[in-house]
């Protein structure tokens, strides 16, 4: 009799070390905010543009990490689509057109003799890469711009265009060599008599 | 005798030296023009120093080195520049990129070169100055500044000084004639490296296939403490790490230079341009090319002026492009094809290789991996090609990353010797390409989270400082009124009782009833003066509704829960306002048309006043709004548009009812009207 109350004591004992323990350190250790977030947050391309509908790259990780779909980020295309199927290990569905169509980098260019010095663009850039003051000629940080878009839309006098991304020869990298030829090979001798049968 | 190691895997290609090596350096010459890019070198392109226009001297710097890691470039002959443009460079992409152009005068004049008899007597500070403005970038193939790499690196020592004779890769034989012709002025440009680095020890290392070369630098050598060291053939012993490892038996760490553990590469080339530099004040204008190949009827080592067009010196050596030759910048296994044989010859180009393609013959079709391992076998760097292989093609980069892709030198000795003619080094070259996209765009997504963040925070900020400053102001406003209210109460005299305060205000009343009246009788007739008032009556009330309506439109945004009240008080005063005008439109009198001109000149011409001093204040608005709100602005301009209407219309009423009292009459109401409706 007394084992079994001494093992009772025992294991009850040992809860109540474990509990205090995990008690303890689920106070001392809590991980603020949501780790998942920040982690889709990465994988998004931070252009803030708000296709998806969100404002915001960080507000639509949110999202996704409640349940929302993957596919509406345009500006990350298939290549965040997989990234994010893999991290959220669900998956990987086509681009939702209805958010956008997967175009390449740009970079907004305001064609600055036409600038009337509105203010309007410096407000919707959601990164600050316009600069410029109240009636004076604005410009783009062209290192800092994320081609959004946003910009375009609130200019009064049109002078923003959205120009894609060339190449120059310092950012440029070799090309993917050409896959393997699918083989139509007549190596094998039954390969010819498949040809000729055909 | 120096004990030598061995490095992992590397080839043995067909070398195909003694196509080139058999004759002496000859001279290129000068050609008609010379395209000098600005970038011929590892970091920063330099910085134009000359304009269309100018004349420079031979060794006249025309281009200045941009930061830390950049090199200068000088005229290489004297004439005149005509053009600073973009040009076909020397580059795998076949893009352009930024060149001087020189038009030569043939009279090849230099300009004032500071020459230096004993460079012991200079300070290794000073020395490195001087290579610095000399533009001197490793000579070997990659093209980093020599100033940056002598310049003694994080504390470490040098303790072994290497001049890399090698020349492994087959067809180049510009160092190996080198050294057989200015074996001397290398020597001396060693000496002077060892002058500014101190090393313990100075090797000059040369494969066993230029038994010539090995010779002149022995002769040349005797008096010092450099040593020859003959080590095997074998491709890639030339390689940095190859050849460290090949001679000291130790392995550059993963990530770290040579000189992290006490060990110095340097072209023997860049040596004697060092030497150049130091004693003639020569910068680095010129260098030894091997012209090869079978496509080339005089093949042989040229000393070639740099920017001077490939296609101009390749045809003085006798090319003749037949169909299917190419031509490749640097040897068979890591050069180039180049697209356009315009471009020109730069500080790192040190062969020509015009090949048919029967000599060189393209690649066959790449077949399926068959896992054969050789590749392995053939890794110089100790990797794992095959795996790489899979990574790259799979687009797998992390995994290529962890198979230390970073490590891969790409010198092809895994292609070669492929079974399945699978092009390895493109599928590296395109990963190690991605790698870099990828950790650029990454960084720059970093970098706009981070201003999206911060302007977001400061939109917040700026917010919080509105909201807190109104709030001061309604305090402000509060306090005052309160104030007001006080002084009021104590002007009054204090009516002790409620029913005091109601007999002031009857008295009042009754005091306004009899002023009214008077002012009846005084007039003689009770019908104009009723006219009059009811048209004050309306002006008041108009004024009462328009307060409503701005007040009510700024508890719309401000106090929403005094809204409803406020949107009752407005529609009660606009019925009144409306009864009035109704009241005014019925009166006799009005019917009549027998108002004095008076009374409706002057509604007119307050009208008039009325609304410009309208429109004025709308102007300011916009005019504020145009800096503070500008998502405001573009109604404001619309109402401003309508207010400029509503003043012409009333300035066309009054000159109307100049013209004609009837008329005047007719108008000042529908003037009225419009007024009215305007408001509401």
């Amino acid at each position: 009799m007394s084992i079994v109350v001494v093992a009772v004591l025992a294991l009850l004992g040992l809860a109540v070390v474990f509990g205090a323990l995990l008690g303890y350190a689920s106070v001392q250790f809590r991980v603020e905010g949501n780790p998942i977030v920040d982690q889709i947050d990465q994988l998004l391309p931070q252009t803030q543009c708000g296709q998806c509908g969100f404002p915001g790259c960080k507000p639509y990780a949110e999202a996704i990490a409640n349940g929302e779909a993957i596919n509406k980020c345009p500006p990350g295309g298939e290549a965040t689509i997989q990234a994010l199927a893999d991290l959220l290990d669900v998956e990987a569905v086509p681009l939702d057109a209805e958010h956008g169509e997967e175009k390449g980098k740009m970079v907004a260019v305001i064609r600055e003799d036409e600038c009337i010095g509105c203010t309007k663009c410096i407000q919707a850039c959601p990164v600050d890469a316009i600069l410029g003051a109240a009636k004076q000629m604005h410009t783009v940080i062209a290192s800092e711009c994320t081609g959004c878009d946003l910009c375009v839309e609130p200019c009064p006098v049109d002078c923003i265009d959205m120009l894609p991304v060339t190449k120059t020869l310092r950012e440029w990298s070799w090309a993917r060599p050409t896959p393997l030829p699918v083989q139509n090979s007549n190596i094998i001798a039954t390969d010819k008599i498949d040809e000729v049968a055909a | 005798m120096r004990k030598l190691w061995q490095f992992h895997g590397g080839i043995h290609p067909d070398e195909r030296k003694s196509l080139s090596n058999q004759s002496p350096i000859t001279q290129a010459g000068i050609p008609e023009k010379l395209y000098i890019p600005l970038q011929q070198h590892i970091g920063a392109p330099a910085k134009a120093l000359v304009s269309i226009g100018d004349t420079v001297l031979k060794g006249q710097k025309i281009a200045e080195a941009q930061g830390k890691i950049s090199v200068s470039i000088h005229a290489s002959s004297s004439g005149k520049v005509v053009d600073i443009s973009n040009h076909p460079v020397p580059h795998p992409s076949g893009m352009l990129d930024l060149c001087i152009v020189i038009e030569t005068d043939g009279k090849d004049r230099w300009c004032e070169l500071e020459t230096c008899d004993d460079y012991s007597t200079l300070q290794p500070a000073q020395l490195l100055e001087k290579i610095r403005f000399a533009g001197i970038a490793g000579m070997g193939g990659a093209g980093f500044p020599t100033e940056v790499k002598l310049h003694p690196p994080r504390q470490s020592k040098v303790n072994t000084l290497i001049l890399n004779g090698a020349e492994c890769e087959p067809y180049i034989t510009s160092d190996d004639v080198l050294m057989r012709e200015r074996a001397q002025e290398i020597i001396l440009g060693m000496e002077i490296m060892a002058y500014i680095l101190e090393p313990g020890e100075c090797i000059i290392a040369v494969e066993d296939n230029k038994p010539e070369a090995i010779a002149a630098l022995k002769t040349a050598a005797a008096l010092t403490r450099i040593e020859i060291v003959t080590i095997p053939t074998k491709y890639p012993s030339g390689g940095e790490k190859q050849l460290i490892k090949i001679l000291t038996g130790k392995e550059v760490p993963s990530g770290h230079i040579p000189a992290d553990i006490g060990v110095m590469c340097q072209n023997v080339a860049t040596a004697r341009a060092v030497y150049r530099a130091i004693r003639f004040g020569e910068p680095l204008i010129s260098r030894i090319t091997t012209l090869t190949g079978l496509q080339v009827q005089q093949p042989g080592n040229t000393e070639v002026l740099i920017g001077t067009p490939v296609r101009w010196l390749l045809e003085k050596a006798g090319y003749a492009a037949r169909k299917q030759s190419r031509v490749i910048m640097g040897g068979p296994m890591m050069g180039f094809t180049l697209g356009n044989l315009d471009v020109p010859v730069v500080k790192t180009t040190n062969c020509l290789l015009a090949a048919d393609a029967k000599e060189l013959p393209l690649p066959p079709p790449a077949q399926a991996c068959i896992r054969c391992g050789m590749c392995e076998q053939a890794c110089p760097a100790d990797l794992l090609p095959q795996q790489l292989y899979w990574f790259s093609r799979a687009e797998e980069f992390e995994k290529a990353e962890q198979h230390h892709l970073a490590d891969c030198i790409e010198c092809g000795a895994c292609s070669f010797v492929c079974p399945s003619a699978i092009p390895l080094v493109q599928h590296y070259r395109y990963a190690k390409g991605k790698i870099r996209e990828q950790k650029l765009e990454q960084e720059k997504s970093n970098n706009a989270r981070l201003r999206f963040e911060s302007r977001q925070a400061r939109i917040e900020r700026e917010a919080a400082e509105k909201e807190a400053k109104r709030k001061e102001r309604a305090e402000a406003a509060a306090l005052a009124q309160a104030a007001k209210r006080a002084e009021s109460a104590t002007d009054a005299s204090e009516p002790a009782s409620r029913e005091d305060k109601s007999a002031l205000v009857q008295a009042a009343l009754r005091r306004v009833e009899a002023k009214q009246n008077q002012q009846a009788i005084a007039n003689g007739s009770a019908e104009p003066v009723d006219i009059e008032t009811l048209k004050k009556k309306l002006l008041r009330a108009q004024d009462k509704f328009e307060k409503m309506t701005a007040a009510l439109d700024s508890a719309r945004t401000s106090e929403p829960d005094r809204v409803d009240a406020l949107a009752k008080a407005t529609q009660a005063s606009r019925e009144a306002l409306e009864k009035l005008k109704a009241e005014l439109l019925a009166h006799p009198q009005n019917n009549e048309g027998s108002t004095p001109e008076g009374p409706a000149l002057e509604e007119l011409e307050s009208n008039l006043s009325k609304a410009q001093g309208k429109l004025a204040l709308m102007l300011k608005t916009l005019e504020d709004a145009r800096i503070n709100k500008p998502e405001t602005v573009e109604k404001l301009e619309r109402a401003v548009e309508k207010n400029q209407e509503r003043v012409d219309a009333a300035k066309h009423a009054l000159e109307h009812a100049l013209s004609s009292s009837r008329t005047s009459e007719a108008s000042s109401d529908k003037n009225d009207t419009t007024a009215v409706k305007d408001i509401t």
